[in-house]
């Protein structure tokens, strides 16, 4: 069980060995990664991200959002890690690691924590363009992706 | 109580927390956003209830109705954008 929030790069090939090599039970695992694009839909050159977040309550909804995944599919292990700070176009933002006993429970899983990862947690993203920042709007396809699960 | 702002609220309010006394009473987060509008400026206009402006108490979601006490941390923020 795991949830981390950091400013550092993660190495996903690194979280897949540390995932394999705790056990042998498990017969899928997913993992996801989201990147910093760098445009925007209206064309805008997107420079550079950053990224706020709530301490502690942060951590609190991770933990919470993975209880619930684990409460709907037997799950053998879950990883979030969320980056912070000032990232660039083709960084690194988030890795979803699930493991299952098969894969439709793990793609499931994973799915279901980055749709509640984008909609319950405490993360705000400011973007700077070549117009100038401003602070990335929440958007309705979001809030739909996650409604799915209710 | 402690009350914190992120986003773009904090932005807006040019704070990211601060300490409040809140008057004697039973209270719950719309006193507190009672007494903060009251300040006036870009208080009143960004704390409007007709804005989208989230609150988490004790570091949970709550809503106007959450009750709060003087040793409550009280959050303010717009919708989420992580992910």
């Amino acid at each position: 069980m795991a949830g981390r929030v950091q400013q550092a790069d993660f190495d996903a090939g690194r979280e897949l060995q540390a995932f394999r090599a705790a056990g042998t039970r498990a017969g899928a695992i997913v993992s996801f990664i989201g990147l910093v694009r760098d445009q925007l839909g209206d064309d805008d050159a997107i420079q550079a991200l950053t990224l706020e977040h709530y301490p502690g309550m942060t951590e609190r909804v991770l933990a919470n959002i993975e209880h619930q995944a684990r409460q709907r599919w037997g799950l053998d292990d879950v990883l979030i890690v969320h980056r912070v700070g000032r990232l660039q176009p083709g960084d690194q933002i988030v890795l979803v690691m699930v493991s299952a006993a098969h894969r439709g429970e793990a793609f499931a899983a994973c799915e279901f924590l980055m749709d509640y990862l984008k909609t319950k947690a405490p993360f705000w993203k400011k973007e700077d363009t070549d117009r100038g920042s401003r602070w990335i709007e929440a958007r309705d396809s979001d809030d739909q992706a996650a409604g799915r699960w209710e | 109580m402690r009350v914190c702002y992120f986003g773009k609220l904090r932005e807006q309010l040019k704070q990211a927390e601060e300490s409040l006394d809140m008057p004697p009473g039973a209270q719950t987060v719309a006193s507190v956003v009672d007494l903060l509008r009251a300040r006036g400026g870009d208080w009143s206009e960004a704390l409007n209830d007709q804005g989208s402006v989230l609150v988490a108490v004790n570091q949970r979601m709550g809503t106007r109705q959450t009750p709060v006490t003087d040793t409550d941390e009280v959050a303010f923020f717009p919708p989420v954008t992580g992910g």
